[in-house]
């Protein structure tokens, strides 16, 4: 698949974002998550490419998902793995993130994996810090491994990204995911759009190269790809949305909504899903789902990008 | 708040020189004479020859204009004097060719009765080497709800009345400040960002905001403000000036509001006519400022409004923060940049680019700000006050933290290429800063 375009190798020292990846690399990195994921899928999954190197998961926002996801791909490629939950320790004590840093980056890890509440933490943290450092999340800015699996979830079930309608629909104001999202698929070729109500759009998103919907229906038009997100329950406060209720009768995923999508449309969330808000409960579990998958996904894609930065590891 | 009585008898002679005097538009070869803390003489019979026994400098043709004066500098004094003090705030004043700073109430505790403002005209007096004046808090705590005592705090010297770094949300509030200010010819300078919008928000909306997934305001939240403030004035009758604008918008309102000839003026800092939010680039909180920094068409337009005259004065906003406010990411760093040696270096880049003259750059710096605040300074006359700065334009240097006079390194123009120097800075009459050729060019 993908076979005219360069499969350049991923040779970048952090991955911090998707915004200027190319699609060279964005490919080299999905056919090295296909070896990953067919690996898993045997009864000895682990190797041994990380072997004496330490991963630490540096987590000052609470995430069960893509931190178990890291500590796994981690530890299936011979990693040593730390799990620091930094929301319980020093930060409480006042540290400031870069002091945070400077003490973990004495301990010598090979590759830090970092989620912070603030957009351009992680970057801030890689500027200071001498190991490899994973963006698994900064503010609403980035979570470009999540994009990957995304990625890698819609090649696997449709043979490519290029020339595919993916609707992101939902909280694109505050999400990570979207924007992430945004810069990957429009690398691979895919017509992007987003679909919210006008108080959960980012000003000025049309420039970010996407299609804008404020109506569900019509977002969902013709779509290949449908990509829930999850509304965060603290937007009621700031008057973004009235009510769940509300929400989603306009903007939940429901069988009549899907029916505007492509007959074979694909159904997907980052996790974890509001069942009821953003997706009906029926929704979630259909045959054309595949938020399981994207999970399954998550670790293969994870180890990928550990084994194209443990390339560039110094004395590999 | 003048150190140093004059040792100089016999005056001094600056010879040789470009005068500029924004408040007449001269700006001719000549000499002025200096005896005690004013100016004694000027004018094209002193170019070569100095009365004897006065100490000559030889300005080599560099121009010789009013010492600037800049309304808006926050000090970290009292309360944060790890950021600044008035006396560091002086010295990088002075070395920045401002003669005359007026220091902002937002400090610990907040300025905001009699006796600060005592106390910081005296320790200004005993400890400062240029002019500073006390601009009040016109409601307690800066929390915009209760008066202060403005008549009591004007009598002591406060020089003009604030919200500070916070806009009156309680338009009741605003309109008594407004009117009961005006029974004592009392100046409201007020910030004018709407609380509610600005809540949460770091930066400027738009394309770069929404890359950087960045809470961003629009420049709305400026305008809705001010056109209240406006409003409020009409009824209210006073004296008002709008501390810091940033968008074609709001000068659109100011412009209306002068039309009807209603006592509004406004300002704008350097950091919006040279700065635009595109140099936050990854994240650099050294350019978090408030109210944010604006696209370069907000930029450009602001530079256009200063030349016509419909913006008034240029201020620093010197507002120094140290590492354990800025070194974090950038939604959780403070606002603020400091500006005042850098203010006229900053300003000449607009003249060098030809984007305005160096009459109305400089007004918006000496004899506009001097005019609102009442104050002698800020023109080159007999018998003003002897508050002078001598610059070279055309020198260029590079703006290095490390050399930098204030306590505070969080300056947005570290490491940036200038041209223009202060040579030398004479506050009543008394040289404060002498530049000494250390520069990184």
């Amino acid at each position: 698949m993908a076979t005219s375009i360069a499969h350049t190798a991923f040779a970048r020292r952090h991955l911090l974002t998707c915004e200027g990846l190319t699609a060279g690399e964005i490919n080299a990195l999905l056919d090295l998550a296909d070896k990953a994921a067919e690996s898993n899928r045997q009864v000895i999954k682990k190797r041994d490419v990380l072997r004496g190197r330490t991963l630490i998961n540096l987590f000052f926002e609470a995430s069960t998902r893509t931190q178990s996801s890291f500590e796994l791909a981690g530890k299936r490629l011979g990693a040593d793995v730390m799990n620091m939950n930094v929301a319980t320790s020093s930060v409480s004590k006042g540290e400031t993130l870069i002091d945070t840093a400077m003490t973990l980056n004495a301990m010598r890890p090979d590759i830090l994996v970092v989620r912070h509440h603030a957009a351009g933490a992680v970057e801030l943290l890689a500027q200071k810090v001498d190991c490899a450092v994973i963006n698994a999340g900064d503010g609403a800015h980035q979570h470009p491994t999540q994009a990957l699996l995304d990625a890698l979830t819609i090649r696997r079930a449709k043979g490519r990204v290029s020339g595919l309608t993916v609707a992101i629909c939902g909280d694109i104001l505050h999400s990570r995911v979207a924007r992430s999202n945004i810069n990957l698929l429009n690398t691979l070729g895919a017509l992007v759009r987003v679909v919210a109500p006008s108080t959960l759009l980012p000003a000025e998103v049309k420039r970010l190269g996407v299609e804008v919907f404020t109506d569900m229906n019509e977002g969902l038009d013709g779509a290949d790809i449908v990509m829930m997100l999850r509304l965060q329950r603290e937007r009621m406060q700031g008057s973004y949305v009235p009510s769940t209720r509300e929400y989603f009768h306009f903007f939940g995923l429901d069988h009549e909504k899907l029916a505007r999508a492509k007959p074979d449309a694909l159904i997907m969330h980052p996790g974890p899903m509001n069942r009821g808000v953003e997706i009906a409960s029926t929704i979630a579990d259909h045959s054309r789902s595949v938020i399981r998958d994207q999970v399954e996904m998550g670790v293969a894609v994870r180890m990928a990008v550990l084994e194209a930065m443990a390339r560039l590891l110094p004395n590999h | 708040m003048r150190k140093n009585g004059s040792p100089a008898e016999e005056g001094t002679a600056f010879l040789n020189a470009r005068l500029i005097d924004p408040a007449s538009g001269k700006d001719e070869p000549g000499g002025l004479l200096v005896k005690g803390d004013v100016i004694a003489d000027l004018g094209g019979h002193l170019r070569r020859n100095a009365p004897d026994r006065a100490k000559v400098v030889d300005c080599k043709g560099h121009v010789l204009c009013p010492g600037l004066i800049d309304m808006q500098v926050f000090t970290g004094e009292p309360g944060q004097e790890h950021r600044e003090t008035l006396k560091t705030a002086s010295h990088a004043a002075a070395a920045g060719g401002v003669t005359t700073m007026v220091v902002m109430p937002d400090t610990e505790p907040v300025i905001d009765q009699v006796a600060l403002v005592d106390f910081i005209q005296r320790r200004a007096r005993d400890n400062a080497v240029v002019n500073v004046h006390v601009m009040a808090a016109m409601t307690r705590g800066l929390k915009g709800q209760d008066m202060t005592e403005i008549g009591l705090m004007k009598r002591a010297g406060a020089i003009a009345f604030t919200n500070g770094k916070a806009s009156v949300a309680n338009t009741r509030v605003m309109r008594n400040v407004l009117l009961y200010a005006k029974d004592f010819g009392a100046l409201i300078v007020h910030h004018t960002e709407d609380p509610h919008l600005t809540e949460g928000t770091v930066m400027n909306s738009g394309e770069v905001a929404t890359r950087l997934g960045l809470p961003g305001v629009n420049k709305a939240a400026e305008t809705i403000v001010l056109e209240r403030d406006v409003r409020l004035v009409e009824i209210t009758g006073g004296r008002y000036h709008a501390s810091g604008l940033t968008c074609a918008e709001s000068i659109a309102v100011i412009r209306s509001a002068k039309a009807r000839k209603l006592p509004v003026t406004c300002g704008v800092s350097i950091n919006h006519l040279t700065l635009n939010e595109n140099d936050i680039g990854p994240y650099r909180t050294f350019f978090r400022v408030k109210p944010p920094l604006r696209s370069e068409d907000d930029r450009t337009a602001m530079v256009r409004a200063l030349a016509a005259g419909d913006v008034d004065v240029i201020v620093s906003s010197h507002d120094p923060q140290d590492a354990d406010t800025k070194r974090h990411p950038f939604a959780e760093a403070a606002d603020g940049a400091i500006g005042l040696e850098t203010l006229l270096a900053a300003a000449l880049r607009l003249y060098h680019n030809g984007e305005i003259g160096l009459m109305p750059l400089l007004k918006a710096m000496t004899i506009n700000p001097a005019k609102l605040l009442g104050l002698a300074c800020g023109r080159l006359e007999k018998n003003a006050p002897a508050d002078l700065v001598l610059v070279d334009l055309g020198q260029p240097w590079v703006v290095d933290k490390a050399l930098l006079k204030a306590r505070s390194k969080n300056s947005p123009f570290d490491e940036s290429k200038m041209q223009g120097r202060v040579l030398q800075t004479m506050v009543a009459g008394s040289t404060v800063y002498q530049y000494a050729g250390a520069d990184r060019t």
